[in-house]
């Protein structure tokens, strides 16, 4: 066991990938409570979507694909975000035109540029293989500004979350709270996806906020247990992927799922307990 | 000085004006009751008073030490609580976050407060309890004491027992009498219960796109439109 470990941690690509993989997760747990207690859920899968096709125009224009995805999928953030607030479109509908018309406009530029090849398959379904040295900085970087912006705002962001009507009647400036949140969770979705796959990604989002409010009653303890999960999680999903050669997204996804039926299982006995 | 002055207020959407040549004043201790029918401008004029909505023409003064943000409000309940992994300590304390400004962290006495308020409410042995787990009216106490954590002097309330039982609705009532009377808070309940209103307020405001009515409850209930308004609230209630 501690070999294999070893024997892992010796290939770079792979130390990069848990580096990249545990950064984004915990970001995405972190962004992810507050978007799935607010109904935004889907907004992650959208963006996912917009960064794939994003990296696809990129990628046949021969321009480094993250300093490409990463604008536009900021841009497609703030747009959803004021989607939500007022538009004849509803939220859901206008989040599903957006994220089909990118992923078709993403396909339509790989065929006729490069083809359908692996690249494409990488992007959709993620590569442990897929982490450069700029993607290891980057992450560090962006990490460490949610972290901090998180732990500096974490009663604000509490009180938009909850009520958001009170919270601006206090005073805080919630559309200012809800971009940054909208644009934090922007980069991580693009950082993440290439490992992850545009179709996957939304799961980090999802998944550890799901998984702890199954057990936890206080919104401290979801988001400390939410980063807990979403890490070891990802740490299981790559260890896997790595072990039996499966595509690195969907183990880390299945490690969620493992992990949100244990929770439900202890939720589902603490109440009846009561 | 009083509390809050409405000078000619206008408010409206798009070029639709929705409340007009509004004129009332709050003043310190006040309960004021907002009635009128859907669609009158009640939830528009609260959101003008709490900031969220600017008015088109006339002002809104705020004075006697209260600030826009330093108002209390007790909102409808919206669908994101109905699961919202919350401990009723936390909710509470959110309530002292406009005395933070743009400090990130609550002080003891932030935390003080929050857990007199709770006193004061009866719910003190609730801290550590879900709010999603609450009932009704526990909830509606829990959001009671946030809002009075966030102001020293006046209450804004909308709708506060719609989805209580009766019973709880009496007490809650009587809770919100109480905070008024001992504490000299004032209150603005905008209300669809036009009879506990005239039982409880001592200022009546009858909307309907202006001020149909303003004044004292007693005024309000020899007054022809008040006189309609009652017995319309008792025809409505026979049926």
């Amino acid at each position: 066991m501690m070999e294999m470990i070893f024997e892992m941690l010796s290939y770079p690509f792979m130390v990069r990938a848990f580096t990249v993989g545990a950064l984004v997760a915990l970001c995405s747990a972190l962004l992810g409570v507050s978007l799935v207690l607010k109904r935004y859920s889907m907004i992650g899968d959208g963006l996912s979507h917009v960064g794939f096709g994003a990296l696809a125009i990129a990628a046949s224009l021969n321009m480094a694909p993250l300093a490409a995805a990463i604008p536009v999928v900021i841009a497609a953030a703030v747009l959803l975000l004021r989607i939500r607030g007022n538009s004849r479109i509803k939220g859901d509908a206008a989040i599903a035109l957006i994220s089909t018309s990118s992923l078709a406009i993403g396909v339509m530029v790989i065929s006729m540029t490069t083809g359908m090849n692996t690249d494409v398959y990488n992007y959709m379904f993620g590569s442990i293989l897929a982490m450069s040295e700029e993607d290891v900085l980057l992450s560090v970087v962006m990490a460490v500004i949610v972290l901090v912006l998180f732990v500096f705002f974490y009663h604000k962001i509490f009180a938009i979350t909850f009520d958001e009507t009170f919270a601006q009647a206090t005073g805080v400036k919630a559309d200012l709270y809800n971009t940054l949140i909208a644009v934090l969770t922007a980069v991580t979705i693009v950082l993440g996806m290439r490992m992850m796959g545009a179709l996957l990604i939304s799961s980090l989002i999802i998944f550890p906020a799901l998984t702890s409010m199954r057990v936890c009653k206080t919104f401290r303890s979801v988001i400390i247990n939410s980063a807990v999960i979403s890490v070891v999680c990802l740490a299981a999903g790559i260890t896997v992927s790595y072990v039996w050669a499966t595509p690195a997204g969907a183990s880390v996804v299945m490690a969620n799922i493992t992990a949100l039926l244990i929770y439900s299982l202890i939720g589902l006995i603490r109440n009846k307990g009561k | 000085m009083p509390l809050i002055k409405c000078e000619n207020v206008s408010i409206g959407y798009e070029g639709q004006t929705v409340v007009k040549d509004l004129n009332f004043i709050i003043e310190k201790g006040d309960y004021l009751c907002v009635v009128g029918e859907n669609g009158s401008g009640k939830s528009t004029l609260i959101k003008s008073l709490l900031g969220l909505k600017s008015v088109e023409e006339g002002r809104i003064a705020f004075g006697d030490g209260l600030r826009q943000n330093e108002i209390g409000y007790l909102p409808q309940q919206n669908d994101t609580q109905k699961d919202f992994p919350a401990s009723v300590y936390e909710v509470v304390l959110s309530g002292r976050l406009n005395s933070r400004g743009i400090r990130p962290f609550y002080t003891s006495q932030d935390k003080k407060e929050a857990l007199d308020k709770m006193s004061l409410l009866g719910i003190r042995d609730l801290e550590r309890q879900c709010f999603r787990d609450l009932s009704g009216g526990q909830k509606q106490r829990v959001l009671l004491a946030r809002a009075l954590c966030a102001t020293k002097s006046l209450l804004l309330l909308d709708e506060p027992v719609t989805g209580l039982d009766p019973i709880v609705t009496g007490e809650f009532y009587q809770l919100i009498r109480r905070i008024n009377r001992d504490s000299g808070i004032a209150v603005v309940m905008v209300s669809h219960d036009i009879e506990s209103a005239v039982a409880d307020a001592t200022h009546i405001l009858h909307l309907q796109e202006t001020a149909l009515f303003f004044g004292t409850t007693e005024d309000y209930r020899n007054s022809q439109i008040g006189r309609k308004f009652l017995g319309g609230a008792h025809d409505g209630n026979d049926l």
